[in-house]
């Protein structure tokens, strides 16, 4: 019989980390630009758009990202989109990202007080002059550190595709068990890889709040 | 040719979905039980003069934080058994649930404990109340109704991430509509009935745990 050591075991999970970290980037890019979209949506003085903006960001945040991510597998096909896990996955979590994102940052846009869009509003500044020159700068140095610490639950929830099937560390580390019915030494591994991947994240996202603090 | 929905067949499954929306409720109503008890007393640690204490409640929330609730639930699933330690599935639903919402309610809790007016502890001091005493009648009570809104939050993404508790056959909502998938080959039907379900749970959710903080904490929030 085939025995697998330890070292056998770590750099397949470090192999497969490549996908959690690629997947990873993709939603929190992909989501982002989504997201400000949803924002300006949900912030614009044209109330169906922001409603539907509302709708959106309930939709996702009232679901389970399991449940997102089988839809999307599922009903893709069904428009005639030829769908693979990746895909699948890569979509759902980048619409998964947009929703929280967008409301992150609405909670930081209405941070901005509400006088600086009177007076841009009094500079006859119309509603996208105002976001660009005015809000957004201010907004976004309110956001940063809610934007980081929001990463960690992109990576922890790339841990959801392997349900779908998409090779990233959880599902690498379920094959890695059957191939060596060491599941505590796998799980206990990958648990670590995702603890790598995110507390660095977590501390900046600490760190960023705590120097913005001191800054005001 | 173009795909025909058909949400009737649902209907002959409906036991089915029931069963598995009253065991989503089950697991929620017990992780969030438990959980928010571990949640006080990590931040009664977290406070508390032991420093070995403070920083193993402190290891453990940010172990929990910072990896994935699947993984968590596997590790209690498939690896736990390694040392003896073995349980059936709606048990190792219930740990992973009780041991992930543990460490994000000790750090909402803490919170709310941190924004205590010092003057309030040091009042209970004097009129030679006990650290213990202090924590139950003086600390706790507002800052849990401080952090109600955050922690009814994190108790709504709890139930939702349960749904990952069907890849070890606990037998809750979406363990449900994979089985239905599997029997009336209607994927997109069954599991867009089955995340219309769970929101109509987050939405109830929401609404008890709103009702709830009222009752609990709008009382002493008047009287302060």
């Amino acid at each position: 019989m085939l025995e697998f050591s330890f070292w056998d075991i770590l750099s397949n999970l470090l192999l497969a980390a490549r996908w959690t970290v690629l997947l990873s980037v993709i939603a929190f890019v992909a989501g982002g630009l989504a997201g400000l979209l949803v924002l300006m949506a949900r912030v614009a003085p044209v109330p169906p758009l922001q409603r539907l903006a509302k709708l959106y960001i309930e939709l996702f945040q009232g679901t389970p990202l399991l449940m997102q991510l089988f839809i999307v597998f599922f009903a893709l096909p069904l428009v005639g989109i030829e769908t693979s896990p990746w895909t699948a996955a890569a979509l759902a979590l980048t619409l998964f990202t947009s929703a929280y994102l967008a409301e992150i940052w609405r909670g930081c846009v209405e941070a901005v007080p509400k006088g600086q869009w009177e007076a841009s509003a009094s500079l006859a500044m119309g509603f996208s002059e105002q976001m660009r020159w005015v809000v957004l700068p201010q907004a976004l140095r309110i956001a940063v550190p809610p934007t980081v610490g929001f990463s960690v639950q992109v990576v922890k929830g790339t841990a959801v595709t392997s349900i779908i099937g998409f090779v990233e560390i959880t599902k690498a580390g379920t094959m890695i068990t059957n191939a060596t019915f060491q599941p505590f030494l796998v799980y206990g591994l990958v648990g670590l890889l995702y603890f790598a991947l995110c507390y660095p994240l977590s501390l900046s996202a600490k760190a960023l709040e705590r120097k913005l603090n001191v800054a005001r | 040719m173009a795909y025909r929905f058909d949400f009737t067949s649902l209907w002959d499954y409906a036991p089915v979905l029931v069963h598995g929306v009253a065991t989503t409720v089950g697991l929620t109503v017990a992780g969030t039980v438990l959980g928010v008890g571990i949640g006080i007393a990590g931040a009664a640690a977290r406070n508390s003069a032991s420093r070995p204490l403070r920083l193993a409640v402190g290891a453990y929330v940010e172990l929990i934080r910072n990896t994935p609730f699947l993984v968590q639930l596997f590790f209690i699933f498939f690896g736990l058994p390694s040392l003896g330690i073995r349980m059936p599935e709606w048990a190792a639903a219930v740990l992973a649930m009780v041991v992930n919402l543990g460490a994000y309610s000790t750090e909402i809790i803490r919170a709310g404990i941190d924004a205590t007016p010092k003057g309030q502890v040091e009042a209970g001091a004097s009129l030679g109340m006990t650290g213990p005493q202090i924590f139950r009648y003086i600390i706790l009570g507002p800052a849990m109704g401080k952090i109600w809104p955050a922690l009814s939050s994190q108790i709504v993404i709890v139930m939702l991430g349960s749904s990952v508790c069907s890849q070890i056959a606990a037998e809750e909502l979406s363990f449900a509509a994979n089985f239905i998938q599997s029997r009336n080959f209607r994927p997109f039907e069954v599991y867009f009935a089955a995340t219309a379900l769970y929101l109509a749970l987050a939405v109830l959710t929401r609404w008890i745990l709103a009702r709830l903080g009222d009752r609990l904490f709008l009382k002493g929030a008047a009287r302060a």
